[in-house]
């Protein structure tokens, strides 16, 4: 258990009884969990269960009906994803969402682009901030490149790389804006065990090196159950677990849920 | 063997980062540039120059527009020509209401004016996509066209909107000589094409492919969504804008608005999808393509008929132009729906390996 000697600080993220609902379909119900600073915190739960739409409140996507989010001592009612992603929380997507016309540098720069601050007429000279701007930004982007071991590929279009090579992209470039927060939808999902050995490597490294604290969606229990300090699970929309590892692995509902109930 | 990259070491991100990274690439663009300012106004003849050529760099300069919205933005537009025509009426207006106003802050303003209009017919992108944001683009199409001809104050009150525009004047030098429009012509889209280059390779051009590839991605990257659309909007029609004002003064000299019709616009979409969508080169392929490909078949269909000793009814070979042109766009688009960009960066690559296979 790697977990429990890791460093967990104050709470940074609060949520207060979310609720959230698409028409008649409620997606998440009363829901509150908050993540320490420093913390590697799983969502865990059954397909549909609110998982990816609890990260979407989290970042502005979506735009919860009742509850709050405290972020760094901020009450909000709800987030939008640009102050989301100015106040340094990045995110990754279930379903690969890179910029396929786009090459792997390209794709981690684009990351950064909140950072760059030259205006566009500076930026058609190319000459001043808007040419340091960039060299600056591409020597940060390069230790990025060089941290999650994908130099080879940099000038490779996004579109032609394998899907494990993708996820990493992905990765990079949520990376690339520096985030205090980072939320992870599925990081290892449809990868082979080495894909997501490295995976975990990489996660782990982040959150030691840089002390990003991290929110992570994963089905692989063996992946959350090493990896994770505290771990919320959901099912239909509602919490019914919370806790270390250990403490969630042997609640009782939380065992119900996954395997069912006997009638 | 020519095109080798080997023994070019980049030694900084500057020398990876600029926009001709390959020894040989730099030299050819240099001896391009030599000879499209200094060999080509020597030799070639009126025709060639103010009927051909100065359309065609204004035509590449309406596709780069057109290039920079929907190739790089990812947003349909329909509405071309019409921002051509306001840049044209305006530069116009300007330098007649206007004492003294040099030509090339006419242009500027020009621009502008364009830029302003294309800002409020993209406002309907913030709510709609694709096809029916085309269809909306074509709201400013008719309405851009129908103001103009129906508001004499636009063309100083001449009859059905004609107007014709005034000499250029530089620095009380007057370019009237088929060759000064040229050059005039060649360097505004020379200089406006180099920073079209820089702008898709900076933060902003990224902005642009990001909300053209992935939307959400992009806004939870914090990229503003409705502000980005908009200046892809507002600088892509601002060069539209520069190219009707060229097309009015330093190639046709008079227009109307009816000019500015649908056929220009999709004219100017046909380049950009021939020559390459997201590519600022093959807007010029793509201009070219469609400017030169009537002219050589119109050369080269006498020939044929003459060589085969047939004897075709009048009419008969301009019909054949016209499906020849759409068969070779329709062959195009099957073999290499990237465009002649694409098809120019493939040849690059096996000339880099040649004579080898791999």
């Amino acid at each position: 258990m790697t977990a429990t000697t890791r460093r967990a600080g104050d709470v940074i993220l609060k949520l207060d009884n979310i609720s959230l609902s698409f028409g008649g379909v409620k997606a998440l119900t009363d829901i509150s969990f908050d993540v320490r600073e420093h913390e590697v915190r799983a969502i865990i739960g059954p397909n549909g269960a609110g998982k990816s739409s609890m990260l979407n409140v989290i970042n502005g996507v979506y735009h919860p009906q009742a509850g709050t989010i405290t972020f760094r001592g901020e009450v909000r009612r709800d987030m939008n994803p640009h102050r989301a992603a100015a106040s340094g929380i990045a995110r990754t997507f279930q379903n690969i969402a890179l910029f396929r016309g786009m090459s792997v540098l390209d794709n981690i720069m684009t990351g950064r682009n909140l950072k760059m601050k030259a205006h566009f007429l500076e930026q058609a000279i190319w000459f001043g901030r808007a040419r340091r701007e960039e060299l600056e930004h591409r020597a940060k982007v390069e230790e990025i490149i060089d941290f999650l071991e994908i130099q080879h590929i940099r000038k490779t279009p996004v579109g032609r790389l394998p899907y494990g090579l993708q996820k990493r992209v992905e990765l990079a470039r949520a990376l690339a804006a520096e985030p205090s927060m980072l939320l992870l939808d599925e990081p290892m999902a449809g990868m082979n065990v080495e894909e997501k050995q490295d995976m975990c490597r990489f996660v782990l490294d982040v959150n030691e090196q840089y002390g990003t604290t991290i929110v992570l969606i994963e089905h692989d229990m063996g992946v959350v159950m090493d990896i994770s300090d505290r771990v919320v699970v959901l099912d239909y929309g509602k919490k019914i677990g919370d806790g270390t590892p250990d403490e969630v692995r042997s609640n009782k509902t939380v065992i119900d849920a996954y395997l069912g109930v006997a009638h | 063997m020519l095109y080798r990259e080997a023994g070019q070491f980049k030694a900084s991100y500057a020398e990876d980062q600029q926009i001709f990274a390959i020894r040989q690439d730099r030299i050819a663009v240099g001896a391009l540039l030599v000879f499209a300012f200094v060999v080509v106004p020597l030799v070639a003849n009126q025709y060639w120059l103010s009927a051909i050529l100065t359309p065609l760099l204004i035509f590449a300069l309406a596709a780069i527009g057109l290039n920079i919205l929907t190739g790089y933005a990812g947003q349909l537009s329909l509405g071309t020509a019409a921002f051509m025509a306001v840049g044209a009426f305006a530069a116009y207006n300007f330098v007649l209401r206007v004492p003294g106003i040099p030509i090339l802050v006419a242009f500027v303003l020009a621009g502008i004016c364009a830029a302003l209009v294309g800002i409020l017919f993209g406002l309907p992108s913030l709510r709609i996509k694709g096809f029916y944001l085309a269809v909306a683009t074509l709201a400013a199409q008719f309405f851009v066209v129908w103001a103009l001809t129906k508001f004499g104050w636009f063309s100083n009150n001449s009859s059905s909107g004609v107007i014709s525009a005034q000499k250029i004047e530089i620095l009380g030098y007057t370019v009237d000589t088929p060759a000064g429009k040229y050059l005039f012509t060649l360097t505004i889209v020379a200089v406006l094409a180099l920073a079209a280059k820089n702008l898709v390779r900076s933060s902003t051009g990224r902005a642009w492919m990001a909300v053209r590839d992935m939307d959400v991605a992009a806004s939870v990257i914090g990229i503003r969504l409705m502000q980005t659309k908009l200046s892809a909007f507002a600088i892509s029609s601002a060069y539209c804008g520069v190219a009707g004002a060229l097309y009015a003064f330093a190639y046709l000299g008079t227009v109307e608005p009816e000019g500015f019709n649908l056929d220009m616009s999709f004219r100017v979409l046909f380049m950009v999808i021939i020559g390459g969508v997201g590519s600022i080169l093959g807007s010029f392929l793509g201009a070219a393509f469609i400017v030169l490909l009537p002219i050589f078949l119109n050369t080269a269909a006498p020939l044929i008929e003459h060589g085969l000793g047939l004897q075709m009814p009048p009419g008969f070979m301009s019909n054949l132009e016209l499906i020849v042109f759409g068969a070779l766009i329709v062959f195009f688009l099957a073999v290499e729906p990237h465009g002649l960009a694409r098809l120019w960066q493939i040849g690059k690559e096996k000339l880099r390996l040649w004579p080898f296979p791999h």
